[in-house]
């Protein structure tokens, strides 16, 4: 099946503002799109650029616009459109564009490490594992999907709307951080998120959720963050 | 641009990253990856990692010992399997308390799954010693390193290109690298430099690995005078999805799931009538295509079936989340209630930089140590794995390894000085750049890959034999004159993928020759090296690494290393 592709196309070394090109390529409807990209690289194209690695939706690369929805360009594939000929590939919104669909993540994860991505505990380390239950480690579970490719926060509303705002994503590691049951700064990790940057910039319009590659419910982790300050300051 | 670190670390997957922790506070560390940090491959793996807790069962670390050097066919360096299947325990925990998610038994212990080629008692049976989170085990570890770090301010290059390393007087004191996002060429003077720069899958046709595993550290190494071990022994895993490669984790078979022919038999009770389909790789891949061979693959194809739908949707929801993912996006196969359509795919290098148990490169069969240089994890052979890995032992390798390199870097650099860079360095090697830039070329990278990746698919993947290595060792030679007259197109300095492509590619046709070589002067069958033409191992022959050393203008040497054995001698592999 023939396929045109039309893509973003920006090299500041050349273009003043951006333009789109226009590429036509044999498709199979199980293609990913991820394919589809490499075969106009490698056979027509080679100065288009973006982001990939694993190519199978763990690694986290290559998040972008297709067809107007964000999504891993691996883990979609042809037959996945409807417009299954037709395809408009364009960077993430939010970030500044690099070159073609490359952008700057560098302020996604200064966020996240705004958060303090790391286990936090005061009480002393045994000489084998500590103890957690199933049912606690489960609690996290969900958090553990997260890949980092900026799909939810790119598609955040309130994101785009206010740059200081954490976004979904380094509210979705926060929560997975206060929610493990080994680490002991759960209070202070809530006090950081008690403002209208953090938790309650959210505004549950779910488009985090709608967008995330691996399944995860954000908007509710984001909710559950929402409630334990809640029931921090009852219980303060 | 100019830098000085104490120790630059190249890669950071998990046996980087666990280096850069090791070295600590008040140790200056760099870490240069070409992909962003958490987009290392280490995230990739999935299924567990190997110590003898014995939190679900009785175990102890001379069972893993044992599997690890029978795994291994006998090749496997029995002093450095001992050290890291006594290390693993004390690996795992310390992962614990840095935070990783492990998955929890009953009794809220880190929990334990069966994984191919382990078993109690020296062989009697499967056991349950793959520690894991879900089946995103290497994920999950590699986020919490990474997060360790940014806690620590280890300082990140992300998206920068090694070129090449600085040799002075046979001493390594830094390294050049390739800025992706500007063009620029950075010059990075070191007391030390730990390559830990992944895998070579992208060399086959079909593989699990990412598009960033090209060896690049492996072919640098060698071009600067490290030798290259046991190169010849790829594995190729049984269960890639059909067609795709994508790996579906032996965790699958590890929580029950059962390998079928055309006629629905589960055919590995043949094969390995004590463990089954929890056989080593490099024995389940063969008896797949020994399956398809004598026509029982799936309608008459090269693939089988990997049967999960018995195993019940706790077994799924929770252990096995990805993969299911996978083979509904993939294949649109709902694995809870058809089998998945599975072929081998090319997994992992046995072989590497010839390293000691320190991470110490090592230049000669006397273990010399080249001063200032390291390497860790799957780019580096120690060698744990020998002439086949079992599953869960890589990351424990890349953990192991990182962390002893870290704490030998950490003495090397406390009693040596900086070397001294040459001048004009950076000049030299930007000059190198332009010149590949202004070439003219007639050849087109593309089809100089796809051609050594289908040979080499071809002719050096699970079945070999003379005649085919032969062609396919022709073949790479003209592939690599070829490659001298490859053009790059984009002329840009920001992001030109193009010509890291072709600095990629140059590295997997060094390696590409080097595997073929050993795979042709290895005249046995050992481990994931089988030769047709010589079905049987050969001990009295063969019973030694192979070594690999880099010849200006001429061909590559191949020299032999002695095995160290101490416990166990080598016996007939049966499972």
């Amino acid at each position: 099946m023939r396929a045109t592709f039309v893509i973003f196309r920006f090299d500041p070394a050349i273009d003043k503002r951006p333009r789109y090109q226009e590429y036509a390529i044999d498709v199979e409807s199980t293609d990913k799109i991820l394919d589809c990209l490499n075969r106009i690289r490698w056979e027509l194209d080679p100065t288009l650029v973006y982001r990939a690695s694993c190519s199978h939706g763990i690694c986290g690369s290559d998040a972008m616009v297709i067809n107007g929805h964000v999504g891993l360009a691996c883990q979609k594939l042809v037959r996945d459109y409807k417009t299954a000929n037709n395809f408009v590939i364009e960077p993430l919104p939010l970030f500044t564009v690099i070159k073609d669909l490359i952008v700057d993540m560098n302020p996604f994860f200064e966020k996240h490490r705004y958060v303090r991505p790391y286990l936090t505990s005061d009480e002393e380390t045994p000489e084998k594992e500590r103890v957690q239950s199933a049912a606690e480690q489960k609690v996290i579970e969900p958090a553990l999907r997260c890949i980092l490719c900026a799909c939810c926060t790119s598609s955040c509303p309130i994101s785009r709307a206010n740059p200081n705002y954490l976004g979904p994503a380094a509210l979705l590691r926060a929560f997975r951080y206060i929610n493990d049951s080994r680490d002991t700064v759960t209070a202070s990790r809530l006090a950081q998120l008690d403002n209208d940057d953090g938790a309650w910039g959210c505004k549950t319009m779910w488009w985090c959720t709608d967008v995330c590659p691996k399944g995860i419910p954000v908007t509710k982790c984001i909710g559950q963050i929402k409630r334990a300050i809640k029931l921090q300051e009852k219980h303060a | 641009m100019k830098h000085q670190y104490d120790v630059v670390i190249v890669g950071a997957g998990l046996s980087g990253l666990r280096a850069a922790i090791e070295l600590g506070e008040g140790t200056r560390v760099a870490v240069l990856s070409k992909v962003f940090a958490t987009r290392s491959h280490s995230g990739a793996a999935q299924g567990g990692i190997g110590a003898a807790l014995g939190n679900e069962e009785e175990d102890n670390w001379e069972w893993h010992m044992f599997d690890t050097v029978k795994g291994s066919d006998y090749l496997g360096d029995q002093d450095a399997i001992e050290i890291m299947t006594r290390d693993a325990p004390k690996i795992v925990y310390e992962l614990e308390h840095m935070g990783v998610p492990f998955n929890r038994t009953p009794e809220g212990r880190i929990a334990q799954r069966a994984f191919g080629g382990h078993t109690r008692d020296f062989g009697k049976a499967a056991i349950k010693r793959a520690c894991f989170a879900a089946d995103r085990t290497g994920r999950v570890i590699l986020d919490t390193l990474w997060e360790k770090c940014l806690q620590r301010g280890i300082h990140f290059f992300n998206e920068f290109q090694l070129l090449s390393l600085i040799i002075s007087d046979g001493w390594c004191c830094g390294l050049t690298a390739y800025e992706l996002a500007t063009g620029k060429i950075h010059v990075f003077n070191a007391k030390a430099v730990l390559l830990a720069t992944g895998g070579a899958g992208k060399v086959f046709k079909t593989t699990s690995n990412a598009m960033a595993s090209t060896g690049d550290g492996m072919a640098i190494a060698f071009r600067a005078g490290a030798p290259l071990e046991d190169m010849e022994f790829i594995q190729f895993h049984p269960t890639g999805i059909y067609k795709l490669g994508i790996l579906i984790s032996e965790a699958a078979r590890g929580e029950g799931g059962i390998l079928r022919n055309s006629a629905g038999e589960r055919f590995m009770e043949r094969y390995a009538p004590t463990i089954k389909d929890l056989a080593p790789r490099d024995m389940v891949s063969r008896c797949i295509l020994k399956e398809v061979r004598a026509g029982r693959g799936i309608d008459g194809k090269d693939y089988v079936h990997l049967d999960l739908t018995h195993l019940g949707t706790e077994v799924i929801g929770e252990k096995l989340v990805e993969i299911i993912e996978f083979a509904q996006t993939y294949l649109g196969v709902d694995a809870r209630k058809e089998p998945i359509p599975v072929q081998p795919t090319c997994h992992y290098m046995m072989g590497g930089i010839a390293a000691d148990v320190d991470g110490r490169v090592v230049l000669d069969d006397d273990n010399t140590p080249f001063p200032g240089l390291y390497a860790a994890g799957e780019c580096a052979c120690v060698s744990v794995h020998g002439a086949n890995r079992l599953g869960c032992n890589s990351l424990l390798d890349t953990l192991v390894f990182g962390r002893r390199s870290g704490i030998e870097m950490r003495r090397f650099i406390d009693a040596n000085r900086f070397g001294d860079i040459p001048d004009g360095l950076e000049n030299l090697e930007a000059a190198k750049i332009r010149a590949l830039m202004e070439k003219d070329g007639t050849e087109k990278l593309g089809p100089i890959q796809q051609e050594m990746q289908t040979v080499m698919m071809n002719s050096v993947s699970v079945f070999r034999h003379k005649q085919g290595l032969e062609e396919a060792l022709k073949t790479i030679r003209v592939l690599k004159e070829r490659f001298h007259d490859i053009g790059v197109h984009d002329k840009g300095c920001c992001f030109n993928r193009e010509l890291l492509d072709v600095l990629e590619l140059q590295h997997m046709l060094d390696l590409a020759e080097v595997m073929t070589l050993g795979a042709l002067h290895r005249e046995e069958s050992r481990g994931a090296h089988s030769r047709e033409d010589f079905p049987d191992r050969d001990d009295r022959r063969f019973l030694a690494h192979t070594m690999a050393s880099y010849q200006e203008q001429t061909r590559p040497r191949l020299f032999t290393k002695p095995v160290n054995i101490t416990r166990f001698e080598p016996k007939e592999r049966k499972y």
